[in-house]
């Protein structure tokens, strides 16, 4: 089932424009690494899929039904690239974590013995449990991050969209972050879609590529991504270290070949 | 005078709990628009209740129920002139004040100029608080806290983060609206306790003590509705006994409560930080 499906879309901003004819599709249980420079448009392609930007020309679906008339928000978990909460927010990491519920809930949306059980669960999967009581804005970025995840994981979404999710992660919780991840998505067949300019982070987790730069470079599975000649292009000197690099992680079974012919 | 005397004229039980009711609106959504950083509304549209108080006076009508109208009107005003994304929200809240005193003003002028009632209006009266306006700002409270209740999560949402909020199914854009159109009808109804001058005081002042200390969000409104209570009955206490303007004396008290809640937040800041050191 195509649970993302973008068609010709493009988004110009101030008058210039950040995404041209851009088309794609994400597949039920797909693992898809958005990769491109900064500037290049990641984050505003995510936005527009989610509906957070104005609409301008192209196609979007989501599980299936045009973005206006999307109403599944529980399907979706989504954490931004940045959390920027106001100064003085008094809420604690699991009133936090428990916001991700609330797509779930029905008018008036009050959270019930069941939701704060199922938000426990989750934050002890992501491990932010042990600083549940403590104010979010007290505490340091990568732990604000795995509060964060929690709030995008407590509803079991069947599409998980992350926004350079790694960023104030060091590198062992960055390995912990994106096991989890794919353990999910092999485990129940979620979609995850996860914007990051170094793809050291995601090589051996993803099965598909994307790559943008204000319009759209590649897109395609693995194989295809290792072979392909504008990914080549587009990498350019970086190419044989990369491709070298996604080898050693098990996730480019053609470097060897790519690396004889280089040779 | 005793407090026991104080409290047993008429006028002074009235004055009291409508204060106390207003105290509550102000300061359970004035902690949503401190941090939403909207706090600045409260001011920009009582300049804009100043239009629709004249324009009251000026057809012999209720000052107050003209005024209503006027500045929810303005209050959508503001929000979709911010939401075009061509002008700054604090921009179209100076438009928008800028725009009410100024009609304000000229109906004024056509009415032959200020009279006492528009200068009560300036400075507050809560003295003279009538009981159609005693039961306007039951009904408010009520209304208010019945939304606040039924949004209460969505509010939360939309504060904290609002792109989060829209991906979590929350209709952003009703819930914005909403709360700037009861916002307008707290702002006037709190023009009787403090007037046009100082109303964005108490929408930001209460709430802001109570953020200081607040660990949860419930927490915060109640100390914010404690804080602005205490400000508004001492206040109007103080100003009875020293004959002095009862909405300055609201204020004064309002800044000596949150004087006195940053030294705790301060203190118990240090007190946090001596105990990790240790």
């Amino acid at each position: 089932m195509d649970i993302i499906e973008v068609k010709n879309l493009s988004f110009s901003y101030n008058g210039e424009e950040t995404l041209k004819d851009i088309s794609f599709t994400v597949k039920s249980g797909d693992f898809t690494g958005v990769l491109g420079p900064n500037g290049g448009g990641k984050t505003t392609l995510i936005k527009a899929i989610l509906g957070l930007l104005p609409s301008e020309e192209g196609r979007i679906k989501l599980f299936g039904r045009d973005l206006k008339h999307f109403k599944d928000w529980q399907k979706i978990g989504y954490l931004e690239q940045k959390a920027t909460p106001p100064k003085l927010m008094p809420l604690t990491a699991f009133d936090v974590a428990r916001l991700g519920l609330l797509s779930s809930k029905k008018m008036p949306r009050i959270f019930n013995a069941e939701d704060n059980r199922r938000t426990l669960a989750v934050m002890e999967t992501t491990k932010c449990l042990e600083y549940k009581d403590k104010l979010f804005n007290e505490l340091s970025g990568g732990q604000q991050q795995r509060v964060l995840m929690a709030r995008t994981l407590v509803n079991n979404p069947a599409l998980i969209i992350l926004d350079e999710p790694s960023t104030a992660l060091d590198g062992s919780s960055r390995d912990s972050l994106f096991e989890m991840i794919s353990r999910i998505n092999k485990n129940s067949n979620t979609a995850v879609l996860v914007i990051t300019h170094d793809i050291a982070d995601i090589g051996k987790y993803v099965n598909n590529f994307i790559i943008v730069d204000k319009k759209l470079i590649f897109s395609g599975d693995k194989h295809n991504f290792c072979r392909s000649k504008k990914v080549t292009d587009y990498f350019g000197p970086y190419t044989p270290h990369l491709m070298d690099h996604l080898h050693s992680e098990g996730c480019c079974p053609f470097a060897e070949e790519y690396k004889y012919e280089r040779h | 005078m005793s407090v026991i005397e104080f409290l047993s004229y008429a006028f002074v039980q009235k004055a009291l709990i409508a204060g106390a009711l207003i105290a509550v609106i102000t300061a359970v959504l004035g902690v949503f628009l401190v941090l939403k950083r909207l706090s600045l509304i409260g001011d920009s549209l009582s300049h804009v209740a100043l239009s629709g108080i004249a324009l009251g006076l000026i057809t012999n009508t209720s000052p107050v129920f003209m005024a209503i109208p006027v500045v929810m009107l303005s209050s959508l005003g503001i929000y979709k002139i911010s939401a075009s994304a061509k002008v700054h929200s604090d921009s179209a809240l100076g438009i928008i004040a800028a725009g009410g005193i100024s009609f304000g003003l000229i109906i004024a002028a056509l009415a032959g100029g200020f009279n006492v009632d528009l200068l009560s209006f300036l400075f507050g009266s809560i003295l003279t608080v009538n009981s159609a306006e005693l039961i306007l700002a039951a009904v408010l409270t009520l209304t208010i806290l019945t939304l606040v209740y039924l949004f209460y999560n969505d509010l939360i949402a939309i504060t904290f983060d609002e792109n989060f909020a829209k991906t979590a199914g929350v209709n952003t854009e009703r819930i914005n609206i909403l709360l700037v159109l009861i916002s307008a009808a707290a702002v006037v109804i709190a023009l009787k306790v403090v007037g046009i001058m100082l109303v964005s005081a108490m929408i930001i002042i209460p709430p802001t003590a109570a953020l200081q200390l607040a660990k949860t969000f419930k927490r915060a409104l109640v100390l914010a509705s404690l804080f602005s209570i205490t400000g508004v009955i001492t206040g109007i206490y103080l100003a009875f006994i020293f004959n002095m303007p009862s909405g300055a004396m609201i204020i004064l008290t309002d800044i000596f409560i949150l004087f006195i809640t940053v030294i705790l937040r301060n203190y118990a800041f240090k007190k946090r930080r001596t105990a990790d050191t240790d």
